[in-house]
């Protein structure tokens, strides 16, 4: 069956959109396809730094042929019929069609259509110039003398020529008749910008993989990656050291090349004397090279080397040694910035680059860097107790946080913020939890970013994520559907994850409050919404941990719910206990009640919300039940208040044996008006003794 | 060869170099032109590119120019970093299909082997706030050393270019320096000559930047020059308004004229406003805030200057309308 080979061959695409562009080509043209009733056996797209290209096997040579009948009006209809019904079905006369007998409607005019299926290559030809022309590029630009008419081509850099041969793999192939914009297109690609840049025919894929490879281009990103980190390895053993993998940089290097050639460079030992982050945020961030690790210093701790790997796209024919010593150049003079950067940094203390802060905006509508970091000092000093933390040096460290804001370091490399405070910090002979804490106060960053547990950097770093949440929230500033510019949502649930972490009591509501006071503000307007937006927030993570979310809003159902360890110790309690028999019919039986209750009291206009009457409890199962309700209820109550959950639910699984008894025995619309009432009273204390460890009517069914 | 052309080789004298690059382009139908006389932060300001970018008509040009960033003033401390440097730029509009080759082959003429030098194009797409323009392009690698940048215009002053013009800059001082084989900018051979009669590039700039670095960080009288920003505003604009069509004076004689009679003295008040803010920005004298509302307020001028510019003749008196 024939293949398409689809090559797209223009100047360089930046690294970072290759990967996404070749899956983008395969998906469109695939779905195309399919859409047209075009199904393929495979399909497989590749990315250099000057091509996207995709294989398609296994297509039909054409489409399948369609038959259709379609029914017409009876023989002898009028004229007007007829001529409509030979309209429609696209024929000249009634020769064409056919006349088939029925026995009830008599006899009547079929027309039998057959549209044989397309080419297959006409297909593409249609569908492939559409995709080129809308292709989604992140950015994308017009380019030469076809710039000067509006709706010219758009591509991520200049499109040169196409490769566009379809056909069986025994026989030649055929260019896809399509045209655009004066790109080239037919069986004509080119190898490797300086090791083979002459022209190279190709005619399908079987042929255009070797045809590359002989040419000095690996069309697989994966495959150049392997080979960068097979080579990478092995200069990294030979000399006794260890490569430091950094799968990011593999892949955007692995973007840069066409012909991956792996080398390796030195620098002066004495850099070493720069923290090893800087050295490879140096050599990473400017030069895209990987660093090395050597064997361990003296005290134990990991040491990098002072050597480097690079990856260039050329066989050079000096064997490389240029272009190492061009790279060691520009590692030279990039380290000898960071060494000087290191050196000045060191001689202004931390306290003393505050003063700077002051004239650098946070944001418009929430002052400067300066009044933020008092806004955290006083804040972290509130909370410090809280957590564990000595408040004087949680104080100190969030004063020293942002310091390194205005070093020439962080300046140069944004990244480094925090490790370089941390740096400085120690330096200066600040305690090791102050300095620790400089640097973690910004953490967790995401979902699986590591959660302090020193108490020191508990507190700035929850003092750091409040103060901006609530000034956010103060100022109106919320994140909406897929927008969240101040990366609110991260730091909600990095507050979830530093309480949780360290078990810490936060009354969210107080601490809103006291970060709002801070910005000069009432937290009155907004702390009910900022309270929810956590709720959502700890939803989304305790789902993700495999929680069921039914139970969170169960819990945050109950007024107050404002601590986060509270809510999820209640919600882990509740859904052990749910799991329990005593646990699923008590939730039935509660459930039950409430629907009684929800019925009768609608019924009625009124609320039964009165406390049952001892008197009115005519059968042995009320009165049952209403001391176990009694019982348990105060108990779980006293549990919830000891913050001993499991106890709570315990108390009420007491309830179980009564409710279900009551339930069987007992008619709760009796007669007697009276009787009736006080039974309903009686259900309404079932729902109120639940509603001490959750709102149950807001629990789902079973496996829901 | 004679004595003087052995001086005058790229890999042998700064100035060769320039010669060189000129010479090269020249044979690519450029104008070689010489450097605009005002200060301006990048070779992009001059209005061969700026200006010339705008519009139907074809332009080819290179020329070489000072640029001036007096935050970047390292008192000649620095052996890499300067406040006046040189750039050499080219714009070709359109750009032509083969302007990466002509870019490699332009190295070629200075003396970089692409046989042995490990040459890369790696993303880097240009913006000038100021000048409302941006445009695709890379940062060109030589060795992992960033030589030049290639931009392909897509808009300036605001306006879809159309067509697009490519521009080229090379970082006159760091290529020299990697051709040269010196470490530190001021070693660089300026003539070519060895001995008595070398000179070199810190002969002739390292007094000037020790000199201007005083005065860009310390001296610049910043309440002048906050005046000189505002004067430079107001006549820019009042230039604009002076130069549109209309019976304006008695030297005009044709009222129906649509052309614009001044955009390029208007420019040049933008480029000074545009040199003044780098100047106080450099005193630190412009906090966070107040910087994003200069910036924007030289990008305003060049907007308006780029649209008068746009219904001379040079500009192609086009009708079109600016880009959203």
């Amino acid at each position: 069956m024939p293949d398409l080979l689809l090559e797209l061959f223009s100047e360089e695409i930046p690294a970072r959109m290759q990967r996404r562009a070749a899956e983008d080509l395969r998906k469109l043209v695939t779905d195309a396809l399919v859409e047209r009733g075009f199904l393929y056996e495979g399909a497989k797209a590749f990315a250099t730094p000057r091509r996207l290209a995709l294989h398609v096997a296994g297509l039909p040579a054409r489409g399948q042929d369609v038959r259709e009948e379609r029914k017409g009006p009876r023989v002898g209809a009028p004229e007007g019929a007829i001529q409509g019904f030979l309209k429609s079905a696209g024929l000249a006369s009634l020769d064409e069609a056919t006349i088939v007998s029925d026995p009830k409607k008599g006899e009547f005019y079929v027309a039998v259509i057959e549209r044989p299926g397309r080419e297959t290559i006409e297909v593409l030809a249609e569908i492939l110039p559409a995709i080129i022309k809308s292709f989604p590029w992140p950015k994308s630009m017009r380019w030469g003398a076809a710039s000067r008419e509006p709706g010219s081509l758009r591509w991520v850099r200049p499109l040169h020529s196409i490769v566009a041969s379809f056909g069986p793999e025994t026989e030649t192939p055929e260019v896809v008749p399509f045209a655009i914009d004066g790109v080239e297109i037919g069986f004509t690609t080119r190898g490797h910008r300086f090791l083979a840049p002459q022209a190279i025919e190709v005619r399908r894929f079987a042929d255009y993989l070797p045809a590359l490879e002989r040419a000095f281009v690996v069309l697989d990103a994966d495959r150049r990656k392997d080979i960068i980190l097979h080579d990478a390895r092995d200069l990294a053993f030979a000399r006794g050291l260890d490569l430091v993998e950094d799968e990011g940089l593999l892949e955007e290097v692995a973007g840069l090349v066409e012909w991956p050639v792996t080398l390796m460079g030195a620098f002066d030992e004495r850099f070493l004397s720069i923290p090893p982050e800087v050295i490879r945020a140096t050599i990473r961030a400017n030069q895209k090279c990987f660093v090395l690790r050597g064997a361990p210093g003296p005290d134990g701790r990991e040491r990098l080397a002072n050597a480097f790997i690079l990856v260039s796209n050329l066989v050079a024919s000096d064997g490389g040694a240029a272009i190492v010593a061009g790279n060691e150049r520009v590692v030279r003079a990039r380290l000898s910035d960071a060494a000087f950067f290191w050196e000045t940094d060191r001689k202004v203390k931390l306290e003393d680059r505050l003063p700077r802060l002051d004239t650098i905006v946070f944001h418009e509508k929430l002052g400067t860097q300066g009044a933020r970091v008092a806004r955290i000092a006083s804040l972290a000093r509130a909370l410090a107790p809280v957590v564990g933390a000595n408040p004087d040096l949680a104080e100190r460290a969030a004063r020293l946080a942002k310091a390194d804001l205005v070093t020439e370091m962080v300046g140069e490399f944004p990244e480094l913020q925090g490790l370089m405070g941390r740096y400085y910090a120690a330096e200066q002979g600040e305690d090791p939890t102050v300095a620790a804490a400089i640097e973690e106060h910004y953490k967790p960053l995401g979902p699986s970013d590591r959660v302090p547990s020193g108490p020191v950097s508990v507190a700035v770093a929850l003092a750091d994520k409040l103060d901006t949440l609530v000034g956010f929230w103060a100022i109106d500033e919320k994140p909406t559907g897929s927008k969240d510019p101040y990366a609110l949502r991260r730091a909600a649930l990095g507050v979830i994850r530093l309480v949780l972490a360290s078990e810490a009591r936060i009354s969210l509501r107080a601490q809103i409050a006291t970060a709002a006071s801070g910005h000069g503000r009432d937290s009155g307007a907004f702390a009910e919404d900022l309270l929810a937006f956590f709720a959502d927030r700890l939803k989304v993570y305790l789902r993700d941990q495999g929680a069921r979310h039914d139970l969170i809003d169960a819990v945050f159902a109950l007024p107050g719910q404002d601590d986060l360890l509270m809510v999820v110790r209640r919600v882990e309690a509740l859904g052990r206990f749910l799991d329990t028999e005593d646990g699923k019919n008590l939730l039935a039986g509660s459930r039950r009640a409430a629907n009684i209750l929800r019925i009768e009291e609608k019924k009625d206009g009124r609320a039964y919300d009165a406390a049952p009457d001892p008197a009115l409890l005519s059968l042995p199962e009320e009165a049952a039940l209403a001391d176990a309700l009694r019982s348990a209820g105060a108990e779980a109550g006293r549990a919830v208040a000891a913050e001993d959950f499991e106890g709570a639910m315990r108390a009420l699984s007491a309830l179980r044996a009564p409710v279900d008894a009551f339930f069987d025995t007992v008619t709760v619309n009796a007669d007697d008006a009276r009787l009736r009432a006080n039974r309903l009273a009686l259900l309404h204390a079932l729902r109120a003794a639940t509603r001490e460890v959750a709102d149950f009517s807001r629990i789902g069914g079973e496996g829901r | 060869m004679t004595a003087t052309d052995a001086d005058l080789q790229p890999t042998r004298s700064f100035q060769g170099l320039i010669l060189t690059l000129q010479r090269f382009w020249a044979a690519q139908g450029c104008v070689i032109l010489q450097p605009y006389d005002m200060e301006v932060g990048a070779g992009t300001f001059h209005p061969a590119t700026t200006l010339r970018a705008l519009g139907p008509k074809p332009w080819k040009a290179a020329y070489v120019q000072p640029s001036r960033r007096p935050k970047d003033g390292r008192y000649g401390e620095n052996p890499n970093r300067l406040q006046h440097y040189y750039q050499f730029q080219v714009i070709l509009k359109p750009n032509p299909p083969n302007l990466q080759e002509l870019y490699l082959d332009s190295l070629k003429a200075i003396g970089v082997d692409l046989g042995l030098h490990d040459i890369r194009f790696v993303e880097d797409d240009w913006e000038s706030p100021t000048l409302g323009a941006w445009g695709l392009g890379w940062e060109c690698w030589c060795d992992g050393m960033e030589v030049s940048q290639f931009t392909y215009f897509q808009q300036v002053a605001g306006f879809e270019c159309s067509p697009v013009a490519g521009e080229l800059t090379y970082g006159l001082e760091r290529l020299a320096m990697y051709v040269q084989g010196v470490e530190n900018v001021y070693d660089l051979n300026f003539n070519g000559r060895e001995g008595d009669e070398k000179v070199t590039y810190g002969d002739v700039f390292l007094q000037a930047e020790q000199e201007y670095s005083r005065h860009n960080f310390e001296a610049a009288d910043t309440e002048m020059l906050f005046r000189q920003f505002r004067d430079a505003e107001a006549a820019c604009r009042a230039y604009l308004k002076a130069g549109e069509p209309g019976p304006v004076g008695e030297a005009d004689r044709q009222s129906n004229d649509p052309r614009h009679r001044m955009a390029q003295p208007a420019y040049d008040q933008c480029i000074k406003a545009s040199h003044v803010f780098n100047l106080l920005d450099a005193r630190g004298v412009i906090s966070v805030t107040e910087r994003q509302s200069y910036i924007l307020r030289v990008r305003e001028l060049a907007k308006a200057c780029g649209e008068a510019w746009r219904r001379t003749d040079a500009g192609g008196l086009a009708g079109i309308v600016p880009a959203a």
